[in-house]
């Protein structure tokens, strides 16, 4: 156990070394701005006493690695600093939009992944059959269409035409729970269609290349039964890949949800990033981008960590 | 039962050596028809999806390189009304500010696909040829880059592309330049993948031995190796760069007006959705058969090289 | 196999043979249509016999196996004949109805036990699987038997051996598990598909040692499928000699190999004969390793204090088993990985112990062959260019002096010009390849080669051609060589000088004829005596001798 406890131990500060140089990425973007930030927000009214005034406001006069130091400690207790929009608390702003997100995220996840995982099963195992070849089909197109695209079908024929779900998904805080899945279905529709397209494929690979094991030859070589065999055999050592293939894809969800948001006026943080790059608002780009790539990162690290605790051979040292 | 061991194919024997009877020690594979007559061959023995993919991207092709030569109308011309319906002089009806979509839709094809190609293109020379040197070299430089790749990747690249493009604006070459050094990480990691696979093989040791250079080993010895997976991604990038350009430009962030293209003219067409109207879809649609297209071939280029036997 | 057996057998005259084969066709799918693999075999085993199926590669003895169990891998589909088993049609019955025979009646033993077990279960959950989903017996049941037959097969802690998972268990020990797990329903007949080839000399020896045993016991009947003509002597009481899917010879044992009645069969016995000539070279010493040690990013030593020396226009055999270090060394005198101490000295000259400092010259003076043709030559190449590379990088020749000499090296090796210079790899037999590689290496004219087990990937008949091509190289060219290979035949045939290692060190080093012949090291003793002989006792006798060794000296055999 102690060579696994190591490994865990190794992955878990890889993940956090990257989440920090991430961070310094994240904050020296924005130094490498061509021009100054003070002259290109103020614009007509840059004076050079206004851009100043302007720049001590934001601490720009401080030196850069005081002004990181700084940022990052906020950041560490859950303040962002200020919308140079609005002038509001950004952690405000984002903390809403942020559980919104996850709110969409979390729906689509649950009708998703036991999906694609029970189609990608079965396509694997009736390979080349008539389902197995029409579901090919039907997931590359899916993964072929841009997210707006079927977003405005969608919002087309069950919308517009049949009226069965809103088009605009505004969702208030002190809604009821179903009263937010009605609001929040076309949305979560739309992002289920490409995340369980990806998925479905990627397990059926995954499981496709663990039948061709020699030792699932064996299993039947031995007359075992085929339910046996994938239930007994196949799963044990499919839960890896099928870890992998599960995190790959809840990352397309990461970027789907940005444009999905934008198409259905969803108020979540992919909507507010949007917004923000239009108005370069730059304090909030930082934030969204940070903790975008802080659950991004996490997923990845708890991909990493589950392999290395199902696998078989770190399980149990010689 | 004959003496001679003879295959079913003309073979070239070896020299056995001849006592009473005479023994073939080896029979030879079958000598190979040409490249092209075997690319022919494929190409007729094709799934119809992979042929209806072809015939579109040849379609697209086209309609990009002889835009000016095909639309009745100037890229940016206000030639009518807002939003006039289909029919009459304006085939498929005009925008939101009385431009003629079919003309905006054929420019858009030359633009859209012009710079997603070009993006492709230069993706792959960085990453095609960090990966196809983190292979040769291995060692620390290898080690470097693919940590260096690793933290970029750890961005998403949406997010990431929306970051650098707050900073450092939407103009048309920095988004190609964006997305190329986005995207080559992925170039990155196949290229070195595929050409480590190769870069074991005794025959690059020979070459190594013999004093060959960094250059020869790499492109002499290695590329030729990984052209076929290096091509289907090709595909696949294609495909993933031309959406996320679509996406930005849909977000209002990516190619901006005047210039026509898919993913903005979606944009700015979108409220005629809330009348039914499916002008919008066309050129969301126009995106999708091309992905679509794209998607098809490289699936069955990738069946036919990995040499994936399926049960007959 | 002894006389009692061959008295009992043939008192029992047998009733209905267990397994009959008539006409059996099997096709595999390449190239986008379906080949014959087996072409009308017919195949007769009684119960209780051993029935070993001998071949080279392409001679379809595995796909044979497979379908006395009904089975074709995927890809294969078994088009044509008929198989009964027990009276029973094998093909007519459903998948269900074979299933119900796998397992119990007849069982499998694959050529590598390490991908054939699940690594995510214990050993005797496996051994135990096939007993209780068949309904045998219980589990509690299975796991006792478990580990009687561990016993018998002399693995070590029986009680304690089941619990362990695959990976932390010896690949002997794993095929032996393999076995035990075959016997586990007591089957009628058991198919052994390979299951010594991956293993080394003296681990083999244990493995066909328990083999034997377990199918003496039990009265099992075999069908024991090798390319190694020796092994199965030892095992068969009858061989079928198979090539190209269909059938060369067959008979009893003794029978055949003292009277074989095909040319083809003659040769595979004749495979372990070859013999060089006359002992060649002498005098100068064209490569010196000295006091070299070495070992892999400053971890394990790989190699303690070697020295080795060849002459002028001599072979010296490097043999030893898997991590002797004998590739090591080879990497060390090449210059991929520089000594931690000691150094090569070659034409009297230090050769500077990173490949990168060395020159053109001192480069192309020294060349090397692989052991896998495959992946020794560049697939997108052609075979002009892939042998007059090293023509132009090392002697600047090019144009039509080089084509000249292209064709000079093909017919040196044998090849016709007109017929191979355009080729590629792909289009080439294992055979020619390692022909090409032989010519690239002679193209560059060298002194010395380096053979890495240049035939241990290839059939023996192939094998034998190669090595003959060699030694007449060596004859008209004076060219040296330091032959690496674990094969004790080919040694024999091919080597003046012999250098034996094992575990990173020198055992034993000599002239042939010192080290061939007695009083030898230890471990050269056990390596030798590891080499199964085209002689039925052979392995009855070793056993013995063994045993009254260890008898004699309780400290336990090397």
């Amino acid at each position: 156990m102690n060579k696994l406890a190591k490994l865990v131990a190794q992955r878990l500060a890889l993940g956090l070394l990257t989440l920090w140089i991430v961070s310094l990425i994240i904050f020296l973007g924005v130094e490498l701005l061509p021009g100054d930030i003070a002259t290109e927000i103020l614009g007509q009214t840059a004076t050079p006493e206004t851009v100043a005034a302007f720049r001590r406001s934001l601490g720009l006069d401080l030196p850069m690695h005081i002004r990181y130091l700084d940022w990052l400690w906020g950041v560490v207790h859950g303040d962002f600093g200020r919308s140079l929009a609005n002038g509001r608390d950004i952690a405000e702003l984002i903390g809403g939009r942020l559980l919104n997100t996850l709110f969409l995220a979390t729906v689509t996840a649950l009708i998703a992944v036991p999906l694609a995982l029970a189609l990608g099963l079965l396509a694997a195992l009736y390979r080349n059959s008539l389902f197995d070849r029409t579901i090919n089909i039907v997931t590359l197109s899916s993964i072929s269409f841009p997210e707006f695209f079927i977003a405005y079908i969608l919002i087309l024929f069950l919308s517009v035409q049949a009226g069965w779900f809103p088009s605009l998904s505004n969702v208030d805080p002190g809604e009821p729970l179903w009263e937010r899945v009605y609001r929040v279905a076309l949305p979560a529709f739309t992002l289920t269609l490409v995340v369980v397209a990806h998925m479905m494929r990627m397990t059926r690979a995954a499981i496709i290349n663990l039948l061709a094991s020699p030792y699932i030859e064996m299993a039947t070589l031995k007359g075992i039964s085929r339910s046996r065999i994938i239930v007994h055999h196949a799963l044990p050592n499919a839960l890896a890949p099928i870890i992998n293939v599960v995190v790959l894809s809840l990352a397309y969800l990461v970027v789907g949800v940005v444009v999905v948001e934008v198409v259905f006026v969803y108020p979540g943080l992919g909507q507010l990033m949007v917004d923000s790059v239009q108005k370069r608002d730059i304090p909030v780009v930082q934030a969204c981008s940070l903790i975008f790539a802080a659950t991004y990162i996490l997923l990845n690290l708890t991909a990493d960590i589950l392999s290395i605790v199902t696998n078989p051979r770190l399980l149990h040292p010689r | 039962m004959s003496d001679d061991a003879t295959g079913p194919v003309p073979h070239a024997p070896e020299r056995g050596i001849p006592e009473d009877e005479e023994l073939i020690i080896e029979q030879a594979p079958p000598e190979r028809r040409s490249r092209w007559a075997v690319m022919g061959r494929e190409f007729l023995r094709a799934p119809w999806t992979a042929k209806i993919g072809l015939a579109v991207i040849l379609v697209y092709v086209f309609v990009a390189l002889f835009a000016p030569l095909l639309t009745p109308y100037g890229e940016s011309e206000i030639v009518g009304m807002e939003f006039e319906p289909w029919g009459g002089a304006f085939m498929l009806g005009t925008d939101n500010l009385g431009r003629d979509m079919f003309t905006r839709l054929i420019y858009g094809a030359r633009n859209t696909i012009g710079i997603a190609f070009m993006t492709t293109c230069l993706a792959f020379l960085i990453g095609g040829a960090a990966g196809l040197m983190a292979a040769a070299v291995a060692g620390w430089v290898d080690q470097a880059l693919a940590r260096i790749v690793d933290v970029l990747m750890a961005i998403p690249q949406l997010i990431f592309a929306l970051l650098l493009l707050t900073i450092f604006g939407t103009s048309i070459p920095v988004l190609i330049i964006v997305i190329a050094v986005l995207d080559s990480t992925r170039v990155f990691r196949l290229a070195r993948a595929v050409g480590m696979n190769v870069a074991v093989m005794d025959f690059v040791e020979a070459a190594r031995l013999r004093g060959e250079g960094l250059g020869w080993i790499m492109g002499r010895e290695i590329l030729p190796n990984i052209l076929p997976p290096l091509v289907a991604e090709f595909g696949l990038r294609f495909c993933f760069v031309f959406l996320l350009i679509s996406a930005l430009s849909f977000l209002g962030l990516g190619i901006q007006p005047p210039t026509a293209d898919w993913g903005s003219m979606v944009r700015d067409n979108a409220t005629l959705i809330t009348y039914g109207d499916i002008t919008p879809l066309l050129p969301a649609g126009a995106i999708a058969l091309l992905t679509v297209a794209v998607n098809f071939v490289v699936d069955w280029f990738l069946h036919k090289t990995s040499g994936l036997r399926d049960e007959h | 196999m002894s006389t009692e057996r061959e008295t009992d057998m043939a008192a029992s005259a047998p009733a209905e043979p267990l397994l009959t084969m008539r006409g059996l066709r099997i096709e595999g799918f390449a190239d986008e249509a379906w080949h014959e693999i087996v072409k009308g075999l017919d195949l007769t085993l009684h119960r209780g016999e051993v029935l070993g199926l001998i071949g080279e590669s392409g001679a379809g003895k595995s796909t044979v196996g497979l379908a006395a169990m009904g089975y074709a891998r995927p890809g294969c589909r078994i088009s044509g004949g008929e198989i009964v088993f027990d009276g029973q049609d094998i093909m007519a019955l459903s998948e269900a109805g074979r299933r119900r025979l796998r397992g119990v009646r007849v069982a499998y033993v694959a050529q590598s036990a390490a991908a054939s077990f699940n690594p995510a279960h214990r050993l005797i959950d496996q051994y135990a699987e096939a007993a209780v989903a068949h309904g045998v017996m219980s589990e509690a049941e299975a796991r006792r038997e478990a580990v009687e037959l561990y016993g018998k097969l002399n693995l070590p802690d029986p009680e304690t051996f089941g619990r362990r998972y695959p990976h932390q268990v010896s690949g002997g020990q794993l095929q032996r598990a393999m076995v035990a797990m075959a016997m586990a329903c007591r089957p009628d007949l058991i198919v052994f598909d390979e299951p010594t080839t991956a293993l080394d000399v003296t681990t083999q020896i244990e493995v066909l040692a328990a083999i034997k045993d377990v199918v003496r016991e039990f009265d099992t009947a075999a069908l024991y499928i090798t390319h190694d003509l020796a092994v199965v002597s030892q095992l068969a009481d009858r061989i079928m000699v198979l090539r190209y899917g269909e059938l060369v010879e067959e008979g009893e044992t003794r029978a055949l190999l003292e009277h074989p009645r095909r040319e083809y069969t003659r040769r595979l016995l004749a495979v372990r004969t070859l013999r060089k000539e006359e002992e060649t070279g002498a005098g100068n010493v064209l490569l010196r390793v000295h006091d070299v040690s070495a070992s892999y990013a400053g971890l394990v030593t790989v190699l303690d204090n070697v020295t080795v020396q060849v002459p002028r226009g001599r072979t010296v055999a490097v043999v030893g088993e898997s991590g002797s270090g004998k590739s090591t060394l080879a990497r060390v005198i090449t210059g991929l990985l520089p000594p931690l101490s000691g150094g090569v000295m070659f034409h009297d000259e230090p050769l500077p112990p990173a490949l990168a400092n060395r020159d053109r010259q001192a480069l192309r003076r020294l060349q090397m062959i692989y052991q896998m043709p495959d992946t020794a030559l560049n697939p997108r190449q052609r075979v002009r260019d892939i042998i007059g590379r090293p023509l132009e990088f090392y002697l600047g020749l090019r144009g039509a002096e080089r084509e000249r000499r292209v064709r000079e090296l093909l017919q040196m090796i044998e090849l016709d010009p007109d017929a191979f210079a355009d080729r590629y790899p792909g289009e080439l037999s294992g055979g020619q390849k390692q022909r090409i590689c032989i010519a690239r290496a002679l193209a560059a004219e060298p002194d010395l080669i380096i053979c890495d087990e240049v035939t241990s990937a290839l059939d023996q008949l192939v094998a034998e051609e190669i090595l003959k091509l060699l030694l007449r190289l060596q004859k008209e060219l004076q060219v040296s060589y330091l032959f690496i290979t674990h094969d004790i035949a080919t040694v024999r045939a091919i080597a003046d000088d012999i250098v034996v290692m094992h575990n990173g060190r020198v055992v034993e080093q000599g002239t042939k004829a010192e080290i061939l012949s007695p009083p030898h090291h230890d471990y050269t003793e056990l390596l030798l005596s590891s080499v199964p002989e085209m002689d039925p006792d052979w392995l009855d006798g070793v056993l013995a001798e063994r045993e009254t060794l260890e008898e004699e000296s309780p400290a336990g055999a090397p």
